[in-house]
């Protein structure tokens, strides 16, 4: 594995009776693609929830990128470098796709009142260059003719590819994607990895939660698998594939797509 | 070197340009032709611009930001009281208006932060439910300051107030102007106009920038505006501060203009009011926000106007007092519109889509 990115350490959260997480550690590596899978209810969420700042955890803690993440305030995760897609997307519906992207830049931007107010030549600039790289992000994730129509009335595998070029637009070292195939035919799942391994060629880590294990497996470099709120295993696909108790997890629900 | 305001102009497609200037030409004839009806229309000139000054105030917080503030009139209170202590023999105190007016600015934006700070965590009904209090706080505040110390002379108000002077020149009393007599409502007039340019020019500037989206953000989503780094809480507080700022500005015109404040200009009634024009006009859109105000705040008038001599000439005495009238027509307006044009009176192009996507869902 390469240089460490980020670093669970026996991270819990219960939620009453409910123990989403137990002491779940894991480690992530600069430039992986790392999956997170588990059946339904096995506590994926609630670990990007603790990840991003939502949820306080109960136990346990980050370091990332060398520093300890203080998990307090989600808007702190996004400055530090961390964004996230939403299991149930949440996008900014009366705005348009463009203008969802050009929020995302907001953490990296810094026009203040007085600024937006005399819309002087640095704030003109940098409205041109927030314009310009979201532009760009539109292209990236392949929905660039789409740039002027509301959120809302995006298709939903569009709907998908714009809350990551949102996330991208902060200029992420972590990229956290819930369940971004869900609701996907084929052959917008195979696009979808194109679009994740060109995320990660152009040096962006990913920790990807998925339901598809097809995906998964040919899509991480190493996986963890939750089951109600324990990690169970974590290795590489191959090794995780045969793994006896991970075999059992799965067999407890029906396998989707099998 | 050309002037960039007529750079500005030149460069505008034709009819645009035609329509800004006769737009201008106007509002700044304006006042000279209601003077033919008398002063008094001239005043409720005035008040209409005032008001189209607040509800752009309580667009930013409302509109902009999403943020249901049912006590907006709490900061235009403490404009109009910072104007009436600093510039009244109340205190024997009569500091010129470029003292008065940041302070009253900067107090009521302390105030919106000490409303905003606590109500954070809260939106929508409970938001307007503290908001609400709020109002009436100040408002009882301002009626019982006046023992053991006298403050604001409690309900009997201050009077004597200041008008607005720019060193010699009062904007109060008459002047000569190439031979026109200017009355003191006029001259007030062009200066709320030109506050109302500023505040417009503000507003649509704040929109259409990295604030303005992030206020949109907050309102739409505001887990997912956490998420993409967005400080919901600096954010919000913000636009209350902005907000009250401009509450407190129009308040101190309001006191200097009038002459005198009592805490009963500073109902819930009034804060109902103002949101009502944002609500109508169509939240969020600049010129319905405008048109919101002028209807809302002439409308009235008018009837006043109207309505004694229209039931004197048909039954031969008054059936009806104007004052209960404007209630009953406030309130049909505002059902009817809800009814019929939920979106409001001039809505924004997205707001319009959103609520017929709703419809077709429904159907
Ligand atoms: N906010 C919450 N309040 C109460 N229970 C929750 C909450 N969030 C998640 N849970 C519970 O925690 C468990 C794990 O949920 P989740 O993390 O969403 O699972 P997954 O994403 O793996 O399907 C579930 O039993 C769920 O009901
Ligand atoms: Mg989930």
């Amino acid at each position: 594995m390469s240089e460490l990115l980020l670093e669970a350490r026996g991270v819990c959260k219960h939620f009453g009776g409910v123990k989403a997480l137990t002491d779940v550690s894991l480690t992530i590596g600069r430039g992986e693609i790392y999956g997170l899978i588990g059946p339904n209810g096995a506590g994926k969420t609630t670990f990007f929830n603790c990840l991003t700042g939502l949820y306080v955890p109960d136990g346990g803690g980050f370091t990332f990128d060398g520093q300890p993440l203080q998990a307090d305030a989600p808007q702190k995760a996004a400055v530090r470098g961390i964004a996230r897609t939403f299991q149930n997307i949440r996008l900014f519906g009366q705005m348009t796709a463009l203008e969802n992207v050009m929020v995302g830049r907001h953490v990296r931007t810094r026009t203040g009142v007085l600024g937006a107010i005399l819309r002087n030549r640095a704030t003109r600039e940098e409205e041109a260059a927030i314009r310009r790289r979201a532009e760009e992000l539109l292209h990236y994730v392949g929905i660039a003719d789409r740039a002027g129509d509301l959120a809302r009335n995006l298709s939903y595998g569009d709907q998908r590819r714009l809350e990551i070029a949102r996330a991208l637009a902060t200029e992420p070292k972590l990229l956290c994607l819930d369940e971004p195939a869900a609701g996907m035919n084929g052959a917008e799942t195979e696009e979808l990895k194109v679009l994740i391994q060109g995320i990660r060629k152009d040096g962006t880590t990913v920790l990807l939660i998925e339901h598809d294990v097809k995906l998964v497996m040919g899509l991480c470099d190493r996986l963890a698998v939750l089951d109600y709120g324990q990690k169970i295993c974590e290795d590489v696909p191959a090794v995780v594939q045969k793994d006896k108790r991970v075999i059992e997890a799965y067999l407890g629900e029906v396998p989707e797509n099998a | 070197m050309r002037h960039p305001f007529l750079h500005w102009l030149l460069r505008l497609p034709r009819h645009t340009a035609f329509l800004a200037l006769t737009g201008g030409a106007i509002l700044l004839a304006l006042p000279v032709v209601a003077m033919l009806g008398g002063q008094a229309w001239v005043r409720i000139l005035d008040l209409a611009i005032l008001y189209v000054f607040l509800a752009l105030g309580l667009n930013i917080v409302v509109g902009f930001a999403g943020l249901l503030d049912l006590g907006y009139i709490a900061f235009y209170a403490v404009g109009a009281y910072t104007w009436a202590l600093l510039a009244s023999p109340h205190f024997g105190l009569h500091l010129p208006f470029w003292v008065i007016l940041p302070i009253g600015a900067l107090l009521a934006c302390l105030f919106g932060v000490l409303l905003g700070a606590p109500t954070l965590r809260l939106r929508g009904d409970y938001l307007a439910i503290v908001t609400l209090g709020f109002g009436e706080i100040i408002r009882i505040f301002l009626n019982n300051l006046n023992a053991p110390v006298n403050i604001t002379n409690g309900p009997q108000g201050i009077t004597l107030i200041d008008p607005v002077a720019f060193g010699a020149f009062k904007l109060s009393g008459r002047t000569e102007l190439f031979g026109y007599t200017l009355v003191g409502p006029q001259k007030y007039y062009y200066l709320l106009l030109a506050l109302c340019v500023l505040v417009v020019l503000i507003n649509y500037r704040l929109q259409h920038s990295r604030i303005g989206r992030a206020w949109q953000a907050i309102r739409e989503d505001e887990v997912a505006a956490k998420a993409v780094g967005i400080n919901t809480r600096n954010m919000k507080l913000l636009a209350f501060a902005m907000g009250a700022s401009f509450g407190g500005i129009a308040g101190g015109v309001y006191a200097a203009m009038q002459g005198f404040v009592s805490p009963e200009s500073f109902s819930l009634m009034e804060s109902i009011m103002i949101l009502a024009m944002v609500v109508l006009g169509g939240m969020g859109h600049i010129p319905g926000v405008i048109l919101g105000a002028v209807l809302l705040s002439i409308l009235p008038e008018a009837l006043r106007f109207g309505v004694v001599p229209a039931q004197q000439a048909l039954f031969g005495k008054v059936l009806v007092d104007p004052e209960s009238l404007r209630m009953l027509v406030f309130g049909l307006a505002l059902v009817l519109v809800m009814r019929f044009r939920p979106q409001g009176l001039w809505p924004s192009r997205e707001r319009k889509r959103e609520l017929l996507a709703g419809e077709e869902g429904k159907a």
